[in-house]
């Protein structure tokens, strides 16, 4: 790894002053292997654990605000998670390792980049790490890349698990940064490739996430967070689907639904959701929500599977989630 | 790296026993330990977060110690595997894996005892699926897999045993 400079800033003020060759440091558990690749080779690191937000509350509306520094691990562990946000907590443990939640924290989730092979590999070309010189995973080894929201540009998916069920928990991402506060939904943060596929997400230089701001839901048990992944544990996602229904008297009243795996952000489909308002839970409804959520999809030369996958995990995940019997994370029986 | 190397305080209990250095901030807590401290007992394996050699407790917590800078972690508590004997005796899960024979080259398992201890902490172990999820953190190229989670059950029946002897 090449050598930087250092520094622990104690207040937000401080630590927002930044150049482009700062990085922020969280866990360091994307951004250090990054810079081991020598993909990431920032002058100066500016490190976040100084900064007080690691705690996780109770919102006067009901709803969970996350500390950007509160760990996976402890989010997901947490009573308040365990009781308010299941499918949160379910996420979460389909992803990484137990030693990375110790250490990977919300904010460093959020912000972390792809797993597309090529990236990682300085020897490559690659949009997203070198801007302008061309895409090695289009025509080339693309079975894990995406098939929804992609460009000529760049095709890769954006890896996190966590930000699949917070997309589909609506919810909203704090932050702080020289010009001021703001709050951007999460299911706006992050950016389609387009031509700039460099850029992952409305974060602007300097700004800090804060924390993540879930809205009270509904769902009892009717949640579920189902990954498919080439082994069982440890590893990241082919296709996943976070779901969440709030039901009554056998309607399902609001849908929400997110994929991930097969976009180049955490996949959410409003027209898809809303068709589900008021209805009972069927096979016909649940293969026109999968058909409109994967309307537009394009396959590449390897990753034509998770079109066959994709529609069969939406509609498994959402009987599973209108029949109240979530994914186990442990037990990796699909039932 | 230049001759203005920036370099960072790093204040840190290993083992039991205070380190303090100005350090370069690339340097991980992994080399710290293996290059400049000579307890190679924690296994670089993939340098990545992928494997687990590496694993280690810092203030209680298992992490990977390859993706941690040294100067990150002030006046943290690391204990690595050099760190778990009990007054010279082996630690109940050392003695477990001995038992169980759950090692061939041997290269995981100083991870995967350490890995084994916290998840006992973590209360994360109530049957062989729970074991072997949470203990999915860590690869064994060897297959040693069946050993290591018997080992594990091993240490949890003797806890329930000595914990019902304490009750009674
Ligand atoms: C082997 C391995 C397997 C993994 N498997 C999975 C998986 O299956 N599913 C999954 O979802 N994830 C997985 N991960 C990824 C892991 O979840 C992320 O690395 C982690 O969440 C990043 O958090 P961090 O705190 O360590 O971030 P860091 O590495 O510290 O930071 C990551 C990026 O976010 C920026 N950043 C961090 N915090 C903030 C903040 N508060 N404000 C602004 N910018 C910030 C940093 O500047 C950096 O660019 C895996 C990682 C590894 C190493
Ligand atoms: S898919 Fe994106 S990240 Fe992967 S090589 Fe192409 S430009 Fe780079
Ligand atoms: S050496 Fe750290 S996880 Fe492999
Ligand atoms: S015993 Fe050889 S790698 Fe596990």
């Amino acid at each position: 790894m090449r050598n930087f400079s250092y520094s622990r800033p104690g207040t937000f003020d401080e630590a927002c002053r930044v150049t482009e060759h700062t990085r922020f440091l969280a866990g360091g558990t994307n951004l250090i292997d990054l810079m081991k690749s020598d993909v990431e080779r920032p002058a100066h690191v500016t490190d976040l654990k100084s900064l007080s937000m690691n705690q996780i509350e109770e919102l006067p509306d009901g709803g969970l605000r996350l500390g950007a520094l509160a760990t996976n691990a402890d989010t997901a562990a947490h009573p308040l998670v365990i009781r308010h946000l299941p499918l949160l907590a379910s996420a979460i443990l389909a992803g990484a390792s137990p030693q990375i939640r110790n250490v990977a924290t919300n904010g460093g989730n959020l912000n972390q980049r792809t797993r597309c092979h090529y990236f990682y590999d300085p020897d490559m070309v690659c949009n997203k790490r070198s801007p302008g010189t061309g895409c090695s995973a289009r025509g080339g080894r693309n079975r894990i890349m995406a098939v929804l929201g992609t460009s000529e540009a760049c095709i890769a998916t954006f890896p996190s698990d966590m930000c699949v069920a917070l997309a589909a928990l609506n919810a909203m991402v704090n932050l702080h940064g020289p010009e001021g506060e703001r709050s951007v939904a999460l299911r706006d943060y992050h950016r389609l490739p387009g031509e700039t596929p460099w850029i992952d997400n409305v974060l602007q230089q300097g700004e800090i996430v804060t924390s993540i701001d879930l809205p009270s839901v509904s769902f009892g048990e009717h949640y579920t967070y189902l990954k498919i992944r080439d082994r069982l544990s440890f590893a990241f996602s082919i296709v996943s689907v976070a779901v969440g229904l709030e039901m009554e008297s056998g309607l399902i009243r609001r849908g929400c639904l997110a994929l991930g795996g097969v976009g180049t952000k955490p996949w959410c489909v409003p027209e898809a959701e809303a068709l589900m308002k008021d209805k009972p839970p069927s096979h016909s409804l649940f293969r026109d929500v999968a058909e409109r959520i994967l309307e537009g999809a394009v396959v590449d030369r390897d990753n034509a599977a998770k079109l066959k996958l994709a529609p069969r995990v939406i509609e498994r995940a959402l009987w599973q989630a209108a029949e109240g019997t979530p994914q186990s994370q442990t037990c990796k029986t699909i039932r | 790296m230049n001759h203005a190397s920036p370099t960072a305080p790093c204040r840190l209990r290993i083992n039991g026993q205070h380190y303090a250095a100005d350090l370069p901030p690339s340097v991980t807590l992994l080399d710290l330990l293996r290059e400049r401290l000579d307890l190679t007992g924690t296994k670089k394996g993939c340098d990545h977060g992928q494997c687990g050699a590496c694993t280690v407790l810092i203030d209680g917590k298992r992490v990977k110690s390859c993706l941690v800078l040294a100067v990150s972690i002030p006046d943290a508590a690391v204990i690595t595997i050099e760190g778990i004997n009990q007054d010279g005796q082996l630690h109940p899960m050392q003695q477990a894996f001995i038992d169980a024979d759950a090692f061939q080259c041997g290269y995981c398992t100083p991870g995967q005892i350490m890995s084994a201890i916290a998840l006992l902490e973590e209360d994360h172990a109530h049957s062989r699926e729970e074991i072997r999820e949470f203990m999915s953190g860590n690869l064994c190229r060897c297959g040693a897999y069946n050993g290591i989670v018997e080992a594990i059950e091993h240490v949890i029946a003797q806890q329930d045993q000595d914990s019902k002897g304490e009750a009674a």
